[in-house]
């Protein structure tokens, strides 16, 4: 082992350990010398060897089940795909201009969208730790760019905070900042601290709270260029005769608490939001659409399943043409369900009633998602934000801006709202020409000059109306975690469920992947073992 | 700058924004204050109609959405009730979401439209009757 001076260096060791014991001992000696673990994802299966004539039928061709027919075709085993849709993908999905989408209740949209603009109705950014994920797409040839998740020049909106006027998220992160410094400050010249911090630690406290916040020599959050370099500028830093920059005025304290910045400050600190996030290149369909490419022949589409019944012998699969109402049969040893809860809990089964009860205790979520056309990115030529998102309390929740394209002209598209729970419903409950004024009347806080100006058209998706999904993803609860979860991911017999509704990375791809994955290993093992 | 006690009462007023650790893909912290339905009928619109329709007919597609037009199930308001409280398979629990009044004020509503004729009111002692499953925000 080579060492630096008498001190082996953190690497040498870990480089040591991973020759002696394989990764997987690297693995857990990164993690107890303090490195988080960033996902369980160790690597695709490498499943072998399956029995000759081996079969599983894979109920729904989104990612979970896709992931399953190309691992297990791998493996060796004869594999079909039934898929309601005319379209692999399921979640993963994108609405381009061309497309046509019907909801539950019949209302159909034409999409208008200028060519190579698109809304993601499902998934829209990857953090960059869903290395399950990362692995297909890199494996499958889809390009990956940023997105554009913490824009400190966005804006936060509350109807309760400053008149009802927007503020820009850095404005209000460093009041809140350098006004909470400050404070804290006080709290340790009053001697607030004495009993929980020694002298030293109080000094190098006030010393950290003077930087952080920004914070003057007299420990005071005031306008001035320190506060200036965090909140912006009145006239920011140029050349020549005028270069010299001018501060900007604080915002009232009551008003900043008010906008509850706080959460929008948190929100970018929780490990799925957190930056580094990535997009697919031409919309999250790609995703989809590189997995179909490699398990497309395995596919049959417009097949509505009926009823799944198990014996000693295998599996029977009763499907609908959705066209024809055609009813056929499909048998194989074994099952892989990736088949929505919500759907799945209206099947005649043939799962346990042990199953049966997981499968119906678990309701999905209802996000709305619009998106807008805009005849030029005045949020970039104007406002001067590039990606990312405007945060309000109304029920659209936010609009987020495109995170390709920067600086191009012509027709871009922004996503006018992503709404869920009471703000969620109150927008799926709407026709399309509804969702599209409502999602306009709130989403012009932020830019009223522009916003119904440059709109050009909309399309919106509401998941507890997608015919398919009947909702967003899973709901899980503690309680129905600790009475249900076990059960759900457990082989039934011949059957074992996959689908972000399998894993605890619930309403993420990278969870659809894991479960399915875990699931087909399980599936492999039984199989071998039969 | 205002006095600590007046900043920690603002602190208390904007509480009601709790920061919930995001656990899905979900819009993050707005969203928050979207109007509140009173009315039976304004809780039917702005939250039933999302899956039931505005006909209360449903719809059918993998699965289906249960018509509320003309339901032998409602004549019993406890089954109703239990639904909206507690939920069952695609349909989606309301204890946390909508108030014991609320509740009332659609179901009252709901069975005496969409052809459903069942005129006595439901009442928020009726909706107290039926317990509320325990619901903690997880993974």
């Amino acid at each position: 082992m080579e060492r630096t001076g008498h001190k082996t260096t953190r690497r040498q060791l870990l480089s040591a350990i991973g020759m002696l014991g394989g990764t997987a001992a690297l693995y857990n000696m990164m993690t107890t010398l303090g490195h988080a673990a960033e996902t369980q994802f160790t690597g695709p299966p490498n499943l072998s060897g399956a029995r000759p004539g081996a079969s599983v039928i894979v109920l729904g061709a989104g990612l979970a089940g896709m992931v399953a027919a190309y691992e297990l075709t791998k493996a060796g085993y004869k594999v079909r795909v039934l898929e309601y849709q005319p379209r692999a993908g399921g979640r993963n999905w994108s609405l381009h201009g061309g497309d046509t989408y019907t909801e539950l209740g019949g209302a159909t949209q034409k999409v208008g969208f200028a060519n190579g603009n698109y809304l993601n109705p499902g998934p829209w950014r990857i953090p960059h730790h869903h290395r399950t994920l990362l692995h297909y797409c890199k494996s499958f040839g889809v390009a990956l760019e940023p997105f554009i998740q913490f824009n400190h020049n966005a804006y936060v909106h509350n109807t309760d905070a400053f008149g009802g006027k927007p503020q820009r998220f850095k404005a209000l992160a460093a009041d809140f900042e350098g006004n909470v410094a400050e404070l804290l400050g006080k709290a340790i010249d009053l001697k607030g601290l004495d009993a929980e911090v020694t002298a030293e630690d109080r000094d190098r406290l006030k010393e950290a709270l003077r930087n952080w916040g920004m914070l003057d020599h007299d420990m005071r959050y005031t306008k001035g260029l320190k506060s200036a370099s965090h909140r912006g500028y009145d006239r920011p830093p140029g050349g020549g005769v005028n270069g010299a920059p001018t501060p900007s005025d604080l915002l009232p304290f009551d008003e900043v608490l008010k906008t509850g910045i706080w959460n929008n400050m948190a929100f970018f600190m929780n490990h799925e939001f957190q930056t580094t996030m990535f997009q697919p290149v031409g919309g999250m369909d790609q995703i989809g659409k590189a997995f179909a490419k490699q398990v497309q022949a395995l596919i049959t589409h417009n097949a509505k399943v009926t009823k799944i019944s198990q014996d000693k012998k295998g599996v029977t699969v009763s499907y609908s043409d959705t066209g024809s109402g055609q009813i056929s049969e499909a048998k194989a040893d074994y099952c892989v369900c990736t088949i929505p809860l919500t759907v799945l809990s209206q099947l005649d089964n043939g799962l346990s009633p042990k199953m049966q009860a997981a499968v119906a205790a678990v309701p999905y979520s209802n996000s709305v998602k619009v998106g807008l056309e805009m005849k030029r990115r005045f949020w970039e030529e104007d406002a001067s934000i590039y990606g990312g998102h405007s945060f309000t309390n109304q029920g659209i929740s936010l609009i987020s801006y495109p995170n390709n394209n920067f600086f191009k002209d012509g027709p871009a598209v922004l996503l006018g709202a992503f709404a869920s729970g009471m703000g969620g419903y109150q927008l799926a409950g709407m026709t399309p020409e509804q969702r599209i004024e409502a999602v306009l009347e709130q989403g012009s806080v932020f830019h009223p000059e522009s916003y119904r100006k440059e709109f050009m058209n909309g399309a919106s998706v509401a998941w507890s109306r997608v015919p398919w999904a009947l909702g967003c993803c899973a709901r899980w609860t503690e309680e129905t975690r600790k009475e249900h979860y076990q059960t759900l991911v457990s082989m039934d017999d011949r059957i074992v469920l996959a689908g972000e509704h399998a894993s605890y990375v619930g309403c993420w791809m990278e969870g659809a992947l894991l479960s399915s994955l875990d699931a087909i290993s399980r599936l492999h093992k039984r199989a071998l073992e039969a | 700058m205002r006095p600590m006690s007046q900043v920690a009462g603002l602190i208390a007023a904007a509480l009601c924004l709790v920061a919930v650790p995001a656990l899905a893909d979900e819009p993050g912290p707005g969203g928050s204050k979207p109007p509140v339905p009173v009315s039976g009928e304004q809780v039917y619109t702005m939250v039933c109609q999302s899956c039931h329709m505005a006909d209360g007919k449903g719809g059918v597609g993998a699965g289906s959405i249960p018509s509320l037009a003309n339901n032998p199930k409602l004549k019993i308001a406890a089954y109703p009730i239990s639904m909206v409280v507690n939920g069952r398979g695609a349909m989606p629990w309301f204890s946390d979401t909508l108030s014991a009044k609320q509740t009332a004020e659609v179901l009252t509503y709901v069975r005496t439209h969409f052809g459903n004729g069942y005129i006595k009111p439901v009442t928020e002692a009726d909706v107290a009757l039926i317990p509320a499953t325990p619901r903690t925000a997880s993974h």
